[in-house]
C-alpha cells in the first residue's frame, strides 16, 4: 500500500472543500482499503467521511418518499423495518451480498460506488482500460467466464458487482450528490455508465462529489406485496452474483398493472429492462409470459469471452424472479436472502 | 504522517501514536499491541479470521484503517473471557467440537458473539449457517460451529432471563 495522508472532516463543507485530485473519500472502507491493498488504487489523501453529520438517517419525506443517507450501513438498512416492509427487494439483495461483518461496515455510498470485480482491475500489474486508460484489457483473453454480456464494449467487459443497485434500479431510486459546485440528483439508471471508449468513467460523479443520500419515490412501495431479488452464485452464501434479478409487480384484480425487472450481474451497470416491463403490462401473471419477458431483456446480449453460458443463465434468472414476484413476497425474509433453494416462497430448505 | 488515537480496548484506554496511516486494526492488534489472538487469513475480507467487535459490532480488522477508530470500543478473543470463566460462545464451541486446527475459531466466536447481540438468527440453524457464511473454515467444522451457535444462543437467552427474574 502506499503511503497517504488522513483527514476526518466533521463538516460537509469541510470534506468538499479538502478534496483535491488524488483524494478518496473513505466510507466502511471494505472495498477501498482492499484495492489500496492490492496497488489497484493509490490515493495520496483519505477523507474519512464517517464522522460526517446527518448523514445516516432513513427518513420519510412529506411527499411520501423515502430518504437513505449514504452513510446508512448496509446492516441497519436491510432490517430497518420500515425499509423491509416498503421495499422488500431492496432488503433482499442487501442480505443476499457480502458477510455480516461486512454489511456492517459497508455504506450505501460505498455500495454505489464499489468497484467491478474484474480480477484484471485488482491487479496492478495487469493491463486495464478502466483502471489505466488506453492500456489494453487483459480481461478479452483471459478469465472472462463471469464478465458481462449486456452494454460492454471492445475497450472493457467488466460487469458491477452490486446486488443493492439491482433493486435500486428497478424501483427508479434517486441519487442526491454535493461537491464544488453544488448539490444536484442523478436519476439512478443514469448513474453508472456503460464502458463505451472511456470504460475509467464509471459513474455520473465529477471530480470531488459526495453522495449524500438516495431517495426513493412513493410509488417504490406499491410493489412491496410483489417484490423480490434472486441471485445465483457459485455457492450458497458468501459470493458475488453470477446472474442476478430484481423483479417487482403491482396487480390489480389479478392482471399486472406495473412490472419492474433489473438484472445484475451482466453489465458494467445494473440493466433495467423497459422493453419487458412493458410487455408484462396489462396481462395475468402466467410462467410463459415471464419467459417471454425475460427473452426480451437477453435480446441484445452477446459473449464477452467463454461466457456465452451466462445468457442462458440469466434469462432463467428474470423468468424465475418474475415466478416468485408473481407468487408474493414471502411474510419473513428467508433464511437464504435471494437464494434458488428450496420452495418458491416460503422457507427455502439447505442446499 | 503520524497520528494519536484512543481507543478502549478489551476495557482498557489505550492511547496509540500511529506513525503511519496504513496500519489496519488487525495489524495494530497483532504485531504492535501483542494481541496475536485475531487471525490473518486472506487479509481482503473474505474469510472472517480477523474478526472482531468495534462499538460492539463484528467488523473484518484487516479492513479496518486503525486510525479511523479514534474514540473506539474494541472487544478481541483476549477480552471475551472474564478471568478463568470462560464467555458461553468459548465454551459452547468446546462442548460442540466447533473446531479442529483452531486457525478460524477466534474469528469465528467474535462473529457468532456479534451474530448473537444482532438478534436475527435466533436458534435456527438454517439461519445461523446463513448469519456465520463470512468465516470460512478450512477444516470443514461448520456443523459443529452451528451447533455451537445455537447452544451459545440458547443459553445466553436463559441467562438473561435469570438476570431479569
Ligand atoms: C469479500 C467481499 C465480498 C463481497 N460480496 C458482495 C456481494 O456479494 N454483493 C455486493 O453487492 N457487494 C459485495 N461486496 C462489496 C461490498 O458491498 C462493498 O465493498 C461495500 O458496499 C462498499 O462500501 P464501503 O462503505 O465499505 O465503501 P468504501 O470501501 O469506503 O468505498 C468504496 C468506494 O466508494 C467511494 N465512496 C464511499 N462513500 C462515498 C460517498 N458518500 N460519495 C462518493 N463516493 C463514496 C470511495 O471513495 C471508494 O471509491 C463484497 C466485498 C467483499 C470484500
Ligand atoms: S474488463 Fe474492464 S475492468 Fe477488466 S481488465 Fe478489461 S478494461 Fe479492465
Ligand atoms: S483476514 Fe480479514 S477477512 Fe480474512
Ligand atoms: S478449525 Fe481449522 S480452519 Fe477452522
Amino acid at each position: 500500500m502506499n503511503r497517504f495522508d488522513f483527514i476526518q472532516p466533521i463538516t460537509i463543507e469541510d470534506a468538499i472543500a479538502a478534496w483535491r485530485p488524488g483524494a478518496a473519500w473513505l466510507g466502511g472502507g471494505t472495498n477501498l482499503v482492499d484495492l489500496m491493498k492490492t496497488g489497484a488504487l493509490q490515493p495520496e489523501l483519505v477523507i474519512d467521511i464517517t464522522h460526517l453529520p446527518g448523514l445516516g438517517t432513513i427518513e420519510t419525506l412529506p411527499d411520501g418518499s423515502t430518504r437513505i443517507g449514504a452513510l446508512a450501513n448496509n446492516s441497519d438498512l436491510a432490517h430497518d423495518p420500515g425499509i423491509s416492509r416498503r421495499f422488500p427487494m431492496l432488503a433482499e439483495a442487501i442480505l443476499s451480498g457480502a458477510s455480516g461483518q461486512l454489511r456492517n461496515a459497508a455504506t450505501v455510498g460505498g455500495n454505489l460506488m464499489q468497484r467491478t470485480r474484474c480480477a484484471y482491475f485488482q491487479d496492478p500489474n495487469a493491463a486495464c482500460n478502466r483502471r489505466v486508460p488506453g492500456l489494453g484489457c487483459d480481461a478479452r483473453e483471459g478469465e472472462n467466464a463471469n464478465l458481462a454480456i449486456l452494454g460492454w464494449s471492445a475497450s472493457c467487459i467488466a460487469t458491477n458487482p452490486s446486488d443493492f443497485c439491482v433493486s435500486l434500479a428497478a424501483l427508479d431510486a434517486v441519487v442526491e450528490v454535493q461537491g464544488p459546485a453544488g448539490r444536484r440528483e442523478i436519476a439512478f439508471t443514469d448513474f453508472h455508465h456503460l464502458p463505451g471508449d472511456t470504460p475509467e468513467r464509471e459513474n455520473a460523479l465529477k471530480p470531488g462529489e459526495l453522495i449524500l443520500a438516495l431517495r426513493l419515490p412513493a410509488e417504490a412501495a406499491q410493489f412491496a406485496t410483489n417484490s423480490r431479488y434472486l441471485k445465483l452464485r457459485d455457492r450458497t452464501s458468501f459470493a458475488f452474483a453470477i446472474a442476478s434479478a430484481a423483479a417487482a409487480l403491482r396487480l390489480e384484480s389479478g392482471r399486472i398493472a406495473e412490472a419492474r425487472l433489473a438484472l445484475g450481474a451482466v453489465a458494467a451497470k445494473p440493466w433495467r429492462v423497459t422493453e419487458a416491463e412493458t410487455l408484462l403490462t396489462g396481462h395475468i401473471p402466467d410462467p410463459a409470459l415471464f419467459e417471454r419477458a425475460a427473452d426480451a431483456a437477453l435480446a441484445g446480449a452477446a459473449p464477452s469471452g467463454g461466457n456465452a453460458w451466462k445468457i442462458d443463465l440469466a434469462r432463467r434468472t428474470a423468468a424465475r424472479a418474475l415466478v416468485m414476484a408473481a407468487a408474493g413476497t414471502p411474510a419473513r425474509m428467508p433464511a437464504l436472502p435471494a437464494s434458488p433453494f428450496g420452495e418458491l416462497t416460503g422457507e427455502p430448505t439447505h442446499a | 504522517m503520524s497520528i494519536s488515537i484512543t481507543l478502549t480496548l478489551n476495557g482498557a484506554a489505550r492511547d496509540i501514536a500511529l506513525d503511519d496511516t496504513r496500519v489496519t486494526l488487525l495489524d495494530l492488534l497483532r504485531e504492535r499491541l501483542a494481541l496475536p489472538g485475531t487471525k490473518k487469513g486472506c487479509d481482503r475480507g473474505q474469510c472472517g479470521a480477523c474478526t472482531v467487535l468495534v462499538n460492539g459490532r463484528r467488523l473484518n480488522s484487516c479492513l479496518t484503517l486503525a486510525v479511523t477508530l479514534d474514540g473506539a470500543e474494541i472487544t478481541t478473543i483476549e477480552g471475551l473471557a472474564e478471568g478463568d470463566e470462560l464467555h458461553p460462545v468459548q465454551s459452547a464451541f468446546i462442548e460442540n467440537d466447533g473446531f479442529q486446527c483452531g486457525y478460524c475459531t477466534p474469528g469465528q466466536i467474535m462473529s457468532a458473539v456479534g451474530l448473537i447481540a444482532e438478534g436475527h438468527a435466533g436458534e435456527d440453524l438454517e439461519r445461523i449457517r446463513e448469519g456465520m457464511s463470512g468465516n470460512l473454515c478450512r477444516c470443514a467444522a461448520y456443523h459443529g460451529i452451528t451447533l455451537a451457535v445455537r447452544e451459545a444462543t440458547r443459553r445466553m437467552a436463559e441467562d438473561k432471563k435469570g438476570q431479569a427474574a
